[in-house]
C-alpha cells in the first residue's frame, strides 16, 4: 500500500505505524501519579502498588510527590473546600497531557459528607476522566479504572490538542521517491 | 480511670471562690464546677499553682452551644490534669447568646492557644486576651460558625 510498502521494502528495519497510535501507547503504559491521598481511600491507593496488586503490570507505580513529574491525579479521599484550591494548584501545575481519576464515592459526589465542610464531588474544580466507586474501592476497582483510562488514552488523537503545536506538514514530504 | 481530687480540697475549693463557683456536679465519678466566667483566669491561675491541685495540664477546652432557646446559651469546657497527683477536674464557664466573651487562659497554659482557637472558629466565642485569635479549622474567609445549632448543616450555597 504506498508509501508504507515503499519504506517496509526499502527498509526493513522501520517499523511504520500511526504517530497517535504510538504516542497513545507510550502515554498509557507509563502513567506516573501524582499521590492525592485525602483519606481512608489513600490506604487503597497505597495498596496498588504492593506485590500483591502490583500495578507495575500496568506501567503505573511509579508514584510522584512533585506534579510536576506526574501525569495522572488520583484523588483519593474526601476534598475539603479548604483544600479545594490547593488541589486545583497541584493539577495546574502538571504538565499536559494530565488526566484524573477521581477514587471513592467521596472524591466523585461527597459521599456521606454531605456538609458544609466538604466538596460536593471533586468534578467541581478539575475535570474528571474516571470515577470509581465505592468506600473505599477495592485495589482491583482502582487498577480497573487505570485500564479504563488506559483505554480512554489509547482513542486519543492529537488533532484533539489544538494547543499542542503540530508540523503544518508530515516530515516525510520530498523524501518519498 | 483517673480520680478526681477529694472531696475535702473540692469543698475548699468552693470556700475559696465562694463568689466565682457556682456549684459542683459530680457524675461517674467526675466532677464539673460551674466557675463564674469574669473569675476564669482568677480560679485557672489558682488550681494551677495550688498545692492540694497542681492542674499542670489543660487537657481540653472545647464549648457547646446549649440551643437556641437557653440562656445562657454557650458553655466553654476545661478538662485539667494534674501530671503530679493524677486527678482530673472539669470547669464549665456559661456565656450569654449575644457577644460571648471569656478571658483566654492562654497565659495559663499555652496549649490553650489552639483550643481556644478551635472554640471561637465553631462557636464564635471571643476569647480575650489571645494572642492570635484567627479561624483555625474553616477556611480564612469562611463567615460563620458552623457549630451553632442555627447553622444549617449542609452550609450556605455561597461558599
Amino acid at each position: 500500500m504506498g508509501l508504507e510498502n515503499r519504506v517496509v521494502n526499502a527498509l526493513p528495519e522501520v517499523l511504520t505505524t500511526r504517530l497517535d497510535w504510538v504516542v497513545n501507547w507510550a502515554r498509557k503504559s507509563s502513567l506516573w501519579p501524582a499521590t492525592f491521598g485525602l483519606a481512608c481511600c489513600a490506604i487503597e491507593m497505597m495498596a496498588i502498588t504492593a506485590p500483591r496488586n502490583d500495578v507495575a503490570r500496568f506501567g503505573a507505580e511509579a508514584f510522584r510527590a512533585s506534579p510536576r513529574q506526574a501525569d495522572v491525579m488520583i484523588v483519593a479521599g474526601r476534598v475539603s473546600k479548604k483544600m479545594a484550591p490547593v488541589l486545583r494548584r497541584i493539577y495546574d501545575q502538571m504538565p499536559e497531557p494530565k488526566w484524573v481519576i477521581s477514587m471513592g464515592v467521596c472524591a466523585s459526589v461527597g459521599g456521606i459528607f454531605d456538609n458544609y465542610a466538604i466538596l460536593q464531588g471533586v468534578d467541581k474544580v478539575v475535570p474528571v476522566d474516571v470515577y470509581v466507586p465505592g468506600c473505599p474501592p477495592r485495589p482491583e476497582g482502582l487498577i480497573y479504572a487505570i485500564m479504563k483510562l488506559q483505554e480512554k488514552i489509547q482513542t486519543d488523537s492529537l488533532r484533539n490538542h489544538p494547543d499542542v503545536p503540530m508540523l503544518e506538514e508530515p516530515a516525510l514530504v520530498g523524501r518519498e521517491a | 480511670m483517673a480520680k478526681a481530687p477529694s472531696a475535702e480540697d473540692i469543698a475548699a475549693l468552693g470556700e475559696r471562690f465562694s463568689e466565682a463557683i457556682r456549684g459542683t456536679r459530680e457524675a461517674l465519678g467526675e466532677v464539673s464546677a460551674y466557675v463564674d466566667p469574669a473569675f476564669i483566669l482568677e480560679v485557672c491561675t489558682f488550681l494551677r499553682d495550688d498545692p492540694r491541685f497542681q492542674f499542670n495540664l489543660l487537657s481540653d477546652l472545647t464549648g457547646v452551644d446549649l440551643g437556641l432557646d437557653q440562656e445562657p446559651r454557650f458553655e466553654v469546657i476545661y478538662h485539667l490534669y494534674s501530671l503530679p497527683l493524677g486527678h482530673r477536674l472539669r470547669l464549665k464557664a456559661q456565656l450569654p447568646s449575644e457577644e460571648p466573651t471569656i478571658d483566654s487562659v492562654t497565659s495559663i497554659w499555652k496549649t490553650a492557644n489552639w483550643h481556644e482557637r478551635e472554640t471561637f472558629d465553631m462557636f464564635g466565642i471571643v476569647f480575650e486576651g489571645h494572642p492570635d485569635l484567627r479561624r483555625i479549622l474553616t477556611p480564612d474567609e469562611f463567615q460563620w460558625h458552623p457549630l451553632r445549632k442555627d447553622f444549617p448543616v449542609r452550609g450556605y450555597d455561597d461558599f
